[in-house]
């Protein structure tokens, strides 16, 4: 049997280029190592009758252009869009978050007035730095170093498209993107909670602090997304995260695309410096015209390519690629709600994000220790509960509570994490809700503790980075994964790249994927409907 | 009232630079000095009998070639004991590293063959981004607009100066240009005394830590400065860097500008959006053509030209420059010589003996906190030559890092914890230091800011951040030097290319004005 193509990594990147070739009439496979599909956009049943999205726990950043391209709505995929959240303060208060910005305006107003009248031009400004880097998401950065007409092309759209905006914008851009979020919040407001609240999205993910310089882009990073064309809008997938890549494989599916779980590759054959195919662990090789991997970028040419097919400077770049891990998740089942001291009953606040950081230097603190090789004894925490808006994914009267935690290094003071580290990061983590929600400990039937040792081990992602590669300026757009690679080529004739390694980068977009599908097709020719990057804005 | 083509505030080096410059085209020039001694933080004291000590700043690693020449510096006095000057990575143990040469061409001591080799290899690419940045330093800002004025001929020629450097330098240049140094160190180098002293040395001066993104880019800026013509110099001047202020000071003379010291500026005057000239606290009031002020640019607007006369955005954004200060300076009269396990005492001292080490001293003052093991830059006048000290004396002076602008506990008691800290590590290094110690002075960066007007103790008057460099110093409406004031020009460190003893900025300033008054 020979294919067109094989994709390796049933994750969403790979299943969105893997679609995307299928409907161009490419005959494809995907190969999965694990018995399911969906890498680290999954719902999986680790408790009798819950259903946990065991890593990422929210949706915005998926393109609706692929969306709409591949028909995921007509596959089943449902994304509610949320309403609310809070950060509990230390001395039981709280600061209430609404999507609405009037609401939310008046809630700030409680805290600090000035800082109310500061959320307009605040969202004005980052909006705009939004606008700008949106329609970036969906094209193949281009080269800088070399002077081809596509690369000179691309790089003169994107001058273009700076000189539209206004001189001062263009400096504001500049600062914004080099900043640390802590600083550029620093001139609009004055409360710390307020401020925390926003600095949220700026280390999500990220091996940063809010203090460190670059965090500023990370939170576009995470703004950037809409839910029904509402940017910057956040949803939970019905039936957990796993919904999304379940409508991709029933979308590759019904366009003739094969997917083969239970399938690790050991390595991807190469002969006369062009990729041919992929060995499996079970001995079997499978042979196509050109092997495309979601695999990040160290998994994939560190461990399943020989070292001898690549050049030194390659392998030397990789090496030096930054994918340090810096979050930790805690997936729990709960025999009821939990009752947070500070929220009043019944609010909707308890269907948003749950906080308790309440300043930038309790954050900054939790990343200090990350920095030191340690969990944060008082970490960050994004604490969800779908089950308040999505009843599916736990039995009646229960429900499903995902923790997202920052920060957890990759390694404990150097060495691997043990059982007995991880069980006191999870710990820790309880106890800080508890310390909020009394009582909350009585509540847990079931707790899944991830930390990157985990990720690792089940997902594939390296060094347990959920973005496959830190997002800092030496590793986005034509740096992205290493420079001279940034086109989801690799050295080796036919083989890609398409996971989160590549340009733009992680969270659940797609955008990787699909334009790594867009280069191949581009490359043999190929005719295709893919919808172009548009802006909702 | 006596009148000026042009008054500019502030005898220190970038004042004393701009001065020189427009005097020397022709102008009638009077600089003022709030301080009763010209030279700024160059300046020396006398703080105790027998004993000389610079004031900030203790070594030279940027003086501007145009400034150095065109003042002609050396016929002034300006005279080096070493373009220079080796540094010592020390280490507790007495198994110190000593780089030599320009930014540590050679290395001696004892370190791996791998660790030199791609020690060699890192510098010298390092050197060539640098060599390729360098131009900049001695130009105004571009802008970043369609009609801007720009000097376009030479930017397309710095832009090819980068691309020559060849496809994969360009490249490595687009993925370092903001990287932080501390990922690039522990790619490249294993040993911890090297890793530490370039971590250190990237963040000197620096309101940031090694492991802060956008670091690498300021070593990039440290190397790019030259001393005669050496680039990645280190040097001492002879008779301290009280010489250069005086060198500086006599260059200004000999061209004609007239100087007049404690002497404080109370208000710019501002008269239908034009600056006319100043009035002193004394009461008295100059008129000039033009008014350029080499302070900070924070005092500058908010102080001298005061709200009335600027927009609230302006002013908003003049309060936003960033300028916290973290660092500390220590003087020590010594009544003997320290032993810092053998180290060759004629040599900058750096204590900080890794990433980690730089990088933990930097943690605390996020929080307004003491850091219990801070990292420093000492330097021995006296182990160099004679005059600083009595006879076996010695006077050291430190540059400690980091130390909070705001401290939670209250400055006196910040002031103290921190000064027990750095004696306690400087006692490490150097046992019995402590008991040789006849008298000290320790400024805290309220101190300096208290006793040199800079903003927040910063000694760049605004921080070196990428955010705050080349057209966004220290804000984008007045990078070039111009102000929406018209008259009103700045000079000092807080615009491009920033601090550190090099007259640059205010060179730069001056060839602008002069510029404007010939189109």
């Amino acid at each position: 049997m020979n294919y067109d193509a094989i994709i390796i990594g049933a994750g969403h990147n790979g299943l969105v280029t893997a679609c995307y070739l299928a409907r161009a009439g490419l005959k494809v496979v995907v190969v999965e190592k694990n018995d399911w599909v969906g890498g680290a956009a999954v719902s999986r049943s680790l408790h009798p009758g819950f259903t946990y999205s065991n890593c990422s726990y929210v949706s915005s950043l998926f393109r609706p252009e692929i969306m709409r391209d591949l028909e995921l709505p007509k596959y089943g995929l449902q994304v509610l869009p949320y309403e609310g959240g809070a950060v509990m303060t230390r001395d039981g208060g709280y600061l209430a978050i609404f999507r609405d910005h009037e609401a939310n305006r008046r809630e700030f107003s409680r805290h600090s007035p000035r800082d109310a009248e500061a959320y307009d031009p605040y969202s004005r400004d980052v909006f705009r730095h939004c606008r700008f880097i949106r329609p970036l998401l969906m094209r193949t950065p281009p080269d800088p170093a070399r002077f081809r007409p596509r690369d000179l092309a691309e790089l003169a759209w994107l001058g273009k498209k700076t000189f539209d905006l206004s001189e001062s914008q263009i400096y504001e851009m500049i600062r914004f993107w080099t900043m640390s979020i802590s600083d550029f919040l620093d001139e609009y407001f004055e409360n710390p909670v307020v401020k925390a609240y926003l600095a949220v999205s700026a280390i999500i993910g990220t091996a940063l602090g809010p203090m460190s310089p670059g965090s500023a882009y990370v939170l576009l990073h995470h703004y950037m997304g809409d839910v029904d064309g509402n940017v910057g809008a956040w949803g939970y997938a019905r039936g957990g995260m796993g919904s999304i890549t379940a409508a991709l494989s029933a979308s590759l599916t019904d366009s003739g695309g094969e997917i083969r779980v239970g399938k690790g590759v050991e390595k991807v054959l190469v002969q006369n410096g062009q990729a041919v195919g992929v060995a499996l662990d079970d001995g079997e090789e499978i042979r196509a015209k050109r092997v495309i991997s979601n695999m990040d970028v160290k998994r994939t040419f560190l461990k399943h390519v020989d070292e001898a097919e690549l050049p030194a400077s390659f392998v030397k770049q990789v090496r030096n690629f930054k994918i340090r891990g810096s979050s930790g998740k805690l997936n729990i089942a709960l025999d009821a709600a939990p009752k947070f001291t500070a929220l009043p009953e019944g609010s909707p606040m308890y269907k948003g994000d749950l906080h308790f950081t309440d300043s930038i230097e309790r954050m900054e603190r939790a990343y200090d220790d990350w920095k030191a090789g340690h969990f944060s004894r008082d970490p960050f925490q994004d604490v969800m509960i779908p089950t308040m808006i999505d009843p599916t994914m736990a039995p009646p009267g229960k429900h499903f509570m995902s923790c997202f935690v920052q920060y957890a290094p990759p390694k404990i003071e150097g060495q691997d994490w043990t059982d007995a580290d991880r069980d006191a990061f999870g710990q820790t983590c309880i106890n800080q809700i508890d310390d909020y929600a009394p009582g909350f400990k009585d509540l847990v039937l079931h707790a899944e503790i991830r930390t990157p040792r985990e990720l690792e081990a089940e997902v594939g992602l390296t060094e347990g980075n959920i973005f496959q590669g830190e997002l800092t300026f030496d590793q986005l757009l034509f740096n992205r994964p290493v420079p001279g690679y940034a086109q989801y080529r690799s050295p080796i004739k036919d083989l890609w790249i398409c996971g989160s390694s590549t340009h733009p980068g992680g969270g659940v977009m797609g955008a990787p994927g699909r334009n790594a599908a867009a280069e191949i097709l581009r490359d043999i020719r190929v005719p295709t409907d893919m919808s172009d990057a548009y802006a909702v804005l | 009232m006596p009148s000026f083509d042009a008054i500019v505030i502030g005898g220190g080096t970038n004042g004393l630079a701009c001065a020189t410059r427009l005097a020397q085209a022709g102008q009638r020039v009077l600089v003022i000095e709030g301080r009763d001694k010209l030279g700024g933080s160059t300046a020396e004291t006398d703080p105790w009998p027998g004993y000389r000590s610079p004031c900030l700043s203790h070594l030279l690693t940027h003086l501007d070639p145009r400034v150095e020449t065109q003042m002609k510096l050396a016929d002034h006095g300006l005279s080096f004991v070493d373009r220079n000057i080796p540094s010592t990575a020390l280490a507790l143990d007495g198994n110190h590293l000593v780089l030599t040469g320009a930014a540590g061409d050679t290395i001696s001591g004892l370190i791996s063959d791998a660790d030199r080799t791609a020690w060699q290899g890192l510098r010298k690419r390092l050197m060539g981004f640098a060599g390729a940045l360098a131009p900049f330093r001695a130009m105004t800002p571009p802008r970043l607009a369609k009609e801007s004025g720009n000097q376009y001929l030479k930017l397309a020629q710095l832009g090819l100066g980068l691309r020559r450097l060849g496809r994969d330098e360009f490249r490595e240049f687009l993925r370092l240009a903001l990287i932080n140094i501390a990922d690039v160190l522990e790619d490249d180098l294993a040993d911890d005394r090297l890793r530490g002293l370039v971590a250190f040395d990237t963040v000197l001066g620096a309101w940031m830590g090694p492991r802060s993104p956008n670091s690498l880019f300021l070593y990039l800026n440290r190397l790019s400065g030259e001393i005669s013509g050496k680039r990645g110099a280190t040097a001492l001047p002879r008779s301290g860097m009280g010489s250069v202020a005086t060198a500086m000071i006599q260059s200004a003379k000999t061209a004609g500008v007239e100087l007049k010291s404690g002497a404080m500026v109370e208000r710019i005057i501002v008269e239908n959006d034009r600056a006319t000239g100043v009035a002193l606290a004394s009461g008295e009031e100059i008129s000039a053509t033009t008014v350029i002020s080499a302070i900070n640019p924070k005092t500058t607007f908010l102080d001298l030209v005061g709200p009335r006369h600027i927009d609230t955005g302006f002013a908003n954004r003049t309060r936003n420059i960033r300028s916290r200060g973290g660092a500390a300076k220590l003087h020590l009269a010594l009544k003997g010589t320290p032993d810092f396990r053998g180290a060759n005492l004629r040599s900058r001292l750096v204590i900080a003996p890794s990433i980690r080490s730089v990088e933990d001293a930097f943690n605390a003052v996020k929080y307004g906190e003491v850091p219990t093991r801070p990292v420093m830059e000492i330097i021995l006048p006296s182990a160099f030559e004679a005059g600083h000290a009595p006879d076996g004396h010695h006077v050291l002076s430190a540059i400690v890092q980091f130390a909070p602008h705001e401290p939670k506990d209250g400055k006196e008691s910040a002031r103290n914890a921190m000064l027990e800290n750095t004696l306690s590590v400087l006692e490490d290094h150097a046992p019995g230091i402590r008991a040789l110690i006849e008298h000290s002075d320790f400024l805290m960066p309220y101190d300096i800011e208290d006793r040199y007007g800079m903003a927040g103790g910063n000694w760049h008057h605004g921080e070196l951040a990428v955010e705050q460099m080349l057209f966004l110093r220290p804000f984008p409406a007045v990078a070039q030097y111009s102000t929406p004031i018209a008259g009103l020009w700045l000079a000092g460190a807080g615009n491009h290319p920033g601090g550190g003893v090099s007259g640059a900025p205010g060179w730069n300033a001056a060839e602008r004005i002069l510029s404007r008054g010939r189109s």
